[in-house]
């Protein structure tokens, strides 16, 4: 077999994975819209601000230390401590816990039975709010994240893999992608799995459904929204580790939201494993369309392919592909 | 409970006991409108009791009170020998009262089975993370529940439809799941919001058939509200009957077949 085959088979892999990456941000998207018809705008600075939260607390920087610097003539920076990566990690979920009952207590309760364009105009203010919220409490500078998951390509596989082939040097898997990859299918399969044999589960499915129906059988809404919000603030905490990591915990973070709405239209906003194989469509596809077809036009292709794709995809099937079946009955 | 609980047992042996929940003096009001105006009544325990009236009469405003959707502006709500409080509709679910809705509001993406399942919900009391970890005591309490609505659906005979997710069900059958649901609850109170609307005459019969024996079997308080006059007489102990807004009638189907202000609500009094 010729290196090229083996170097597209790397594409394919590498593709797969930052598919992952992707789908972990959408996964936030698909809880909220599922749970309220809401889209979310607000996720990647969810993410972004959960990154920056971990590493505030991991090196045990003084929350809005600028600010008070400014006010007091101080000159706080940092506690002088560090505090060890899981005990930090629980912190910022507990943050984030927090975050979404301050969302439920401040924004959702108020909007209770508004259009879903009022409640999506709600999310961007929430994500411009946090943006600067998160810059005010730990500072704008880039930062690095480091969790202690290994980094760089692994050099064992490509140890095994090399001379495969005349002209094929082994295969180049980024660690972090692979753990990124496990960590994901352990979080999507413990979400399905939450969400269809668990009575809350049942009763955030209940709650997207119909909101009136829910009540009637003794489902508190507020109560699912908390739930609701906490559990994409988990998933938006994984997320902002495992981009945090690979390209550092900065603004363009946020960005990455962007690229989980191609995975949502291939997926279907209502899906959890839509959300996971339309991640690792859009990945698979963006990196070999860039393999075969970049050079002949350029390259650069990965910042428009997806939203292509998406967009064939909207016309064949508007739901998605695993989005739930648009029932009509006349 | 007060001096006027005697129970009593009916032709057919079943025993009606005190009252469950009274309505004392209720008035609803949307803006200037006055969809229910000081109506009074009661329902008592193990009974069948009809609200009847033509359209707008304010039927289904006073179930929505009963249920906590609507607070009214005046009266006062006592359910099982206490005053209710101002509650959200969760809280009175939690209490023991069920509904069901005159338009079906049935999860529709779920299966039969799942939205059976969620009428237990005031009845599954294990915490977030024993949910999480799935094993233990959440894992127990599921199959428990999972057993009473495995019951639930033996009695409504819809085994073939469990898996089914209930959108695709025909109009009659999601009428029956959407009682399944209520029922799983267990209430005390269980309120029908037209259980027949728009149903053929099989399908009333089967609907009736049900409701007579949720009532005989369980011996479940049941407020219906059903535009079938026919239907009506049949089933219930008693039926009071609202004509806008206001209370024109109370008694058992002969009392209010007699009665000359219902008669003149449904068939029309000549102005001269």
């Amino acid at each position: 077999m010729s290196a090229n085959f083996f170097y597209t088979i790397e594409v394919i892999a590498n593709g797969l994975m930052t598919g992952v990456m992707y789908s972990l941000v959408a996964l936030g998207f698909v809880l909220i819209f599922k749970a309220s018809g809401v889209f979310n705008y607000a996720q990647g600075v969810m993410a972004l601000f959960a990154a920056m939260t971990l590493v505030g607390i991991q090196t045990g920087q003084v929350p809005f230390a600028h600010l008070i610097n400014v006010i007091f003539g101080t000159h706080l920076d940092k506690f002088g401590w560090e505090v060890p990566t899981f005990i930090a990690i629980l912190i910022a979920l507990a943050v984030m816990i927090g975050f979404a009952f301050l969302v439920e207590r401040y924004i959702l309760k108020h909007l209770v039975n508004q259009d879903p364009i009022i409640l999506f105009m709600a999310t961007i203010g929430l994500a411009y709010f946090m943006e600067g919220f998160g810059d005010l409490m730990w500072g704008s500078e880039i930062k690095k994240l480091d969790v202690g998951l290994p980094q760089g390509g692994n050099v064992w596989l490509e140890n095994a893999t090399a001379g495969w082939a005349e002209g094929f040097y082994g295969f180049y898997i980024d660690n972090l992608d692979m753990w990124a990859t496990a960590i994901a299918i352990v979080l999507v399969a413990g979400l399905i799995v939450f969400s269809n044999y668990t009575k809350t589960g049942r009763a955030l499915r209940a709650v997207a459904d119909d909101n009136q129906a829910a009540l009637s059988v003794g489902i508190s809404l507020r109560k699912i929204w908390v739930i609701v919000w906490s559990l994409a603030g988990l998933v938006a905490l994984v997320a902002g580790i495992m981009w945090g990591a690979k390209s550092g915990v900065q603004f363009s973070l946020s960005l990455i939201a962007l690229k989980a709405l191609p995975v949502l239209m291939l997926g279907g906003f209502t899906s959890i494993p839509g959300a996971i194989v339309g991640g690792m469509i859009i990945g698979v596809g963006e990196k070999l369309f860039e393999f075969t077809v970049g050079p002949y036009i350029g390259g650069a292709t990965e910042n428009w392919f997806a939203y292509v794709l998406a967009l064939i995809f909207l016309v064949f099937r508007p739901q998605g592909l695993f989005g739930e079946k648009i029932i009509e009955r006349v | 409970m007060n001096a006027t609980a005697e129970s009593y047992v009916t032709e057919d042996g079943r025993t009606i006991g005190g009252k469950v929940m009274e309505m004392k003096n209720i008035t609803l009001k949307f803006g200037g409108v006055t969809a229910i105006s000081n109506i009074s009544f009661d329902i008592r325990e193990g009974e069948i009791r009809a609200i009847i009236g033509p359209n707008g009469a304010g039927k289904s405003s006073m179930l929505n009170v009963i249920n906590g959707f609507y607070h009214p502006q005046e009266g006062e709500i006592w359910f099982r020998g206490e005053k209710r409080k101002p509650m959200k509709p969760y809280q009175i679910a939690q209490q023991g009262i069920a509904r069901t809705f005159q338009n079906i509001a049935l999860f529709k993406g779920m299966s039969t089975l799942d939205n059976i399942m969620t009428g237990r919900f005031t009845h599954m009391k294990t915490n977030m993370f024993w949910q999480a970890v799935w094993k233990g005591p959440a894992e127990r309490e599921e199959n428990l529940n999972r057993d009473i609505v495995e019951h639930v659906i033996d009695f409504l005979e819809i085994q073939a439809i469990r898996k089914t997710p209930v959108g695709r069900l025909p109009y009659g059958l999601q009428k029956r799941v959407e009682l399944g649901r209520a029922l799983a609850a267990q209430p005390k109170l269980l309120l029908l919001d037209e259980p027949m609307a728009g149903m053929n005459v099989e399908e009333k019969e089967d609907m009736s058939r049900f409701i007579l024996d949720v009532n005989d079997e369980f011996g479940t308080t049941i407020a219906l509200i059903e535009h079938d006059m026919g239907v009506v007489m049949d089933i219930s102990d008693r039926v009071v009957v609202l004509d806008y807004g206001k209370k024109i009638g109370d008694g058992t189907p002969d009392e209010v077949r007699n009665n000359q202000d219902v008669i003149d609500a449904y068939l029309g009094v000549a102005h001269d």
